[in-house]
């Protein structure tokens, strides 16, 4: 029988899979678009972005079960890690697990996450992990066009109809309690900095906010204020919309340990 | 034998691969599309072939190192192994000459010079410099998507011929 695999946590693993783990559930909910687009073009970006981000992702989770290993842990492999892991072992952005929503809602979360992942490999270039900075230095020219893609989403629709600008700003107002989880700090950031692995989440905040700003103000929206809440779901403490994501993305090896074609 | 090319393993598994097609882009191949890196010649006699990926989430890595391997082994190179090469990461100024040619003649417009490295200022509705239609030349043509069939593509459409044509995106 293939069970749940089970992580030691440590703080390099915990900053890796931040990363990967909102590349693999955002391409999920990518995924969700197949077939259901407004128009065949937009089927067929949302499905490449979402194909980009799986590559990413196999590409860190190899990483990171290569470091569980020698941190004294198991050796995991990349599908090991992605379908055989239990809910509260994902480190993901809570924004990235929400429900798809409507296509305003999913271009204007692929402006935020797309921004903040972007920035993420325009940094850990300088990793002082050389395979952390070699996947990056890839990953970063594919998230360059996906973040100029959902800036022209973004400011398409906000400058559209009415309809269309209503749904942005709905969309504004359900991701804004999402953002400040993407800044917030811990341990985890705090050791990837000291070491140079990568930048703590803190400091992409002022870049993120220029870039975002930079796109909405060309389209007359605003950031809103931070509040004080923090989602939870890069500490595992997940909303109840994981559990649905991993009931269908892991289905197959739980029903089928082991199944290939 | 008199007057064969004494050509060593190495120069001869470069040839092999200069003849192993893209399988998403069979007009090129592996070499044109600047992917093989490298052909190392190990102690053991056996061949490495040091590959790049395109882009991370290309599909056609694991036919394309299948590919390799086998056509080494029909022109009696074999065994060899692929080896995976992350960085620096492969850009479409690595394309060859020839290559790009082969694109356009199949028709796909070849990609221009990659994205400098830096900063790179957020654009809106981009419009990206004039891609020429590789059916009949023109320059009066319009970008449809950013993402095509395959992750390395984009959408045109030719206003002049009206014949829609995908464009090799510089990466």
């Amino acid at each position: 029988m293939t069970a749940s695999i089970q992580l030691q946590h440590s703080p390099r693993l915990t900053h890796l899979l931040r990363i990967a783990d909102t590349a693999l559930i955002q391409a999920q909910r990518l995924s969700e678009w197949c077939g259901h687009a407004p128009i065949l073009e937009e089927d067929i970006a949302l499905t490449n972005i979402s194909l980009d981000l799986i590559g990413q992702t196999r590409g860190l989770l190899t990483h990171a079960g290569q470091l569980h290993a020698q941190g004294g842990g198991a050796a995991f492999d990349e599908d090991q890690l992605a379908f055989l892991r239990d809910e509260r072992d994902y480190r993901n952005l809570t924004m990235a697990e929400l429900p798809r929503g409507d296509f305003a809602f999913t271009v204007l979360r692929n402006l935020f996450l797309g921004t903040w992942l972007k920035l993420q490999w325009e940094r850990l270039r300088d990793s002082s992990d050389a395979e952390l900075a070699a996947i990056a230095g890839k990953a970063l020219k594919e998230a360059r066009y996906h973040q100029q893609h959902a800036a022209d989403w973004v400011l398409r629709l906000a400058d559209g109809t009415d309809e269309s600008r209503q749904r942005v700003q709905a969309a504004l107002a359900q991701l804004a309690r999402y953002i400040p989880e993407l800044f917030a700090d811990d341990a985890a950031d705090q050791a990837a900095s000291a070491n140079g692995w990568g930048p703590a989440r803190t400091a992409l905040r002022e870049a993120w906010e220029a870039e975002v700003t930079a796109v909405f103000s060309e389209c007359g929206l605003t950031l809103p204020a931070a509040t004080k809440f923090v989602s939870t779901a890069s500490n595992g403490v997940h909303t109840e919309h994981m559990g649905r994501i991993l009931a269908e993305m892991q289905y197959l090896q739980r029903a089928y340990p082991n199944g290939v074609w | 034998m008199c007057g064969a090319e004494v050509i060593s393993k190495v120069e001869a598994a470069w040839r092999v691969l200069d003849q192993v097609p893209d399988p998403e882009v069979p007009a090129i191949s592996v070499r044109d599309l600047g992917i093989v890196r490298d052909v190392l010649l190990g102690d053991d006699g056996d061949l490495t072939i040091v590959v790049t990926p395109t882009y991370s989430g290309c599909p056609a890595t694991e036919v394309i190192n299948q590919s390799i391997t086998d056509a080494l082994a029909e022109a009696g190179l074999g065994p060899a192994r692929v080896e995976l090469r992350r960085a620096p990461a492969w850009t479409t100024d690595w394309i060859s000459e020839a290559g790009r040619e082969k694109l356009r003649a199949y028709g796909i417009a070849p990609p221009g010079p990659a994205l400098a490295e830096g900063e790179q200022p957020i654009r809106f509705m981009a419009r990206a410099p004039a891609i020429a239609c590789p059916r009949c030349g023109s320059q009066q043509t319009e970008r449809l998507s950013a993402f095509g069939s395959t992750a390395c593509k984009s959408l045109y459409r030719c206003i002049a011929c009206r014949e829609p044509f995908e464009h090799f995106k510089p990466i």
